[in-house]
């Protein structure tokens, strides 16, 4: 098996099994317990941590210092980074600095508009857009120079990643557009929140057609539902997201305190029916705030123990 | 052509209020259009602030005179007598024309009476949105008529990001998505090929400010760079 980045997920996905990726956000502030604290109910249960970069525009500390607090704690990290709040030089600066502590897996994603978080009079940066962050990282690492053309004096090992939203319009363009990121340099996709299994059956077919899975891992993201506002919160609300109503009239449908264990049961099932789909590679599981429950969704899934590699 | 809008009056009474001589500049071209700066809008300012002034027991003098164009040499160039008279000047025309008519009347205090907004267009008669960026480095070609780096709030090149739904934009639900409607019309056109290159990344330093263009013919005249 040739590897880029050698990194755990890399040889997990590299060797044919189901891989495994969990998320965990850093704080508004910097109080690195309570991140230490959600981040130790993955260990042993993702093959790769994400940690976001700023999500939804707001400000949180840094996702290369949390990556690092991953790896103290025996974890492996996989760096998420935006474009929305760097230039060029601020990019390829965190992506060396990030491959010289022993950051070795990376996500290039555009970011969230800054009118959605906490400082909407932000000026927003993209200087780079995420297919052209994906093709600067993959040029440093496999052609050793910057956009500049500068040759990097050591050129970062990373293992590439890309975002994917089936979900999202044009339908038809979503699979022309993985593929533009997989031809950039993506080397696995984790997509948004799958909830109209349908839709993303299809994308996985045209996926399939084009000869994307042959050439690149995709990851299906899954984010479990703690409570039926939160199911209508991600219907009405997160851009590019569709849930359809029969999951929210099942949570609606069983008693209050029984709500919980419902998603939970959801997202296994959601788990188990994306892993049937020829091409999906791997989960990656968003529990959102509520990383204690990742486990035992991982474990009726099936999904644990984690393969040593 | 430039959007602008004009300031309210307290903003610019304010910055005009230690002068008893203040000539009003307006602009007859781009922000007369946006009802912003035209002799219209210069006459109004002017009887607002000479109400504003009677109103405090004062008397000040306000005069008014509207240019073709207050980023042209030309029409500026006669002004300049016209102008000692006066202890200030308020200009209505947008961030270019005042800069201009700066750089013409020295030790005039000069105050901006418009916001410039945007490079846009006029779809009726109070009602303009924006189109172009002056990025220097054009796409439209490429994408069917409509400016990604304009039309997209992330100026995505090789858009649509993740956040779209039915065809509108995730900041602005009232808003089409750039993207979307790029698609739709090149795949009118047949030309959805053109979405599967990857568009490098924008030159940027072209941008730098202040920019310079100087036309071929100039320049074989004139043998300068500036």
């Amino acid at each position: 098996m040739t590897l880029t980045a050698g990194s755990n997920l890399e040889k997990i996905l590299k060797s044919g099994q189901k891989a495994v990726t969990c998320e965990c956000g850093p704080p508004r502030g910097a109080d690195a317990e309570h991140f230490r604290h959600k981040a130790a109910f993955l260990k042993d249960c993702a093959d790769a941590v994400n940690v976001t970069d700023n999500q939804t525009a707001v400000v949180r500390f840094c996702s290369l210092a949390a990556c690092t607090i991953l790896m103290d704690m025996g974890i492996e990290p996989l760096m998420q980074m935006v474009t929305r709040d760097m230039n060029r030089i601020a990019l390829q600066s965190n992506v060396l600095g990030a491959a010289a502590v022993g950051i070795k897996n990376l996500l290039c994603l555009t970011g969230d508009h800054n009118s959605f978080g906490d400082h909407p009079q932000s000026k927003n940066v993209h200087d780079l857009d995420s297919v052209q962050l994906l093709d600067c990282v993959r040029r440093m690492r496999d052609e050793g120079k910057m956009i500049s053309g500068t040759e990097v004096d050591g050129r970062p090992a990373m293992f590439i990643g890309a975002a994917a939203n089936p979900f999202a319009d044009p339908f038809e363009f979503r699979v022309v557009r993985m593929a533009k990121k997989i031809q950039a340099g993506a080397q696995f996709i984790q997509t948004q929140c799958i909830y109209d299994m349908d839709r993303f059956s299809k994308f996985m077919e045209m996926a399939n057609d084009m000869g994307l899975t042959e050439k690149c891992f995709i990851m299906a993201g899954i984010t479990p539902f703690k409570s039926v506002g939160m199911a209508n919160y991600m219907k009405k609300f997160v851009p590019g997201i569709i849930v359809p109503d029969e999951y929210i009239t099942r949570l609606k449908g069983v008693p209050k305190d029984k709500v919980a264990e419902e998603g939970i049961k959801i997202a296994v099932e959601q788990i188990q029916q994306c892993l049937e789909m020829k091409g999906v590679a791997g989960i990656h599981l968003m529990a959102i705030e509520w990383e204690e429950r990742a486990p035992e969704i991982l474990k009726a899934a099936g999904l644990l123990p984690r393969p040593k590699v | 052509m430039i959007i602008a809008e004009r300031k309210p009056f307290k903003e610019i009474a304010a910055a005009v209020a230690p002068y008893d001589k203040i000539l009003i500049v307006g602009c007859g071209t781009c922000v007369a259009v946006c009802l912003a700066g035209g002799e219209k809008e210069v006459g109004l300012l002017a009887s607002q602030l000479k109400l504003a002034a009677g109103l405090k027991h004062r008397r000040i003098e306000v005069g008014e005179i509207t240019v073709e164009r207050q980023c042209d040499l030309e029409f500026l160039e006669p002004l300049c007598d016209f102008v000692a008279d006066f202890d200030a000047i308020i200009s209505m025309a947008c961030g270019a024309g005042v800069q201009f008519l700066a750089h013409m009347c020295h030790f005039k205090p000069i105050f901006p009476a418009v916001d410039t907004t945007f490079i846009g267009v006029n779809n009726a008669v109070g009602y303009y949105t924006e189109r172009c960026r002056a990025c220097r480095r054009c796409y439209l070609g490429l994408t069917g008529g409509i400016c990604p780096v304009t039309m997209c709030p992330k100026g995505l090149l090789n858009g649509p990001c993740g956040g779209t739904l039915n065809g509108k934009c995730e900041v602005d639900l009232q808003k089409d998505c750039a993207w979307s409607k790029i698609y739709q019309r090149l795949e009118l056109e047949g030309r959805l090929d053109n979405l599967k290159e990857i568009v490098p990344l924008h030159p940027h330093s072209r941008g730098t400010t202040p920019g310079t263009v100087i036309h071929p013919a100039y320049r074989r005249r004139y043998g300068v760079d500036e």
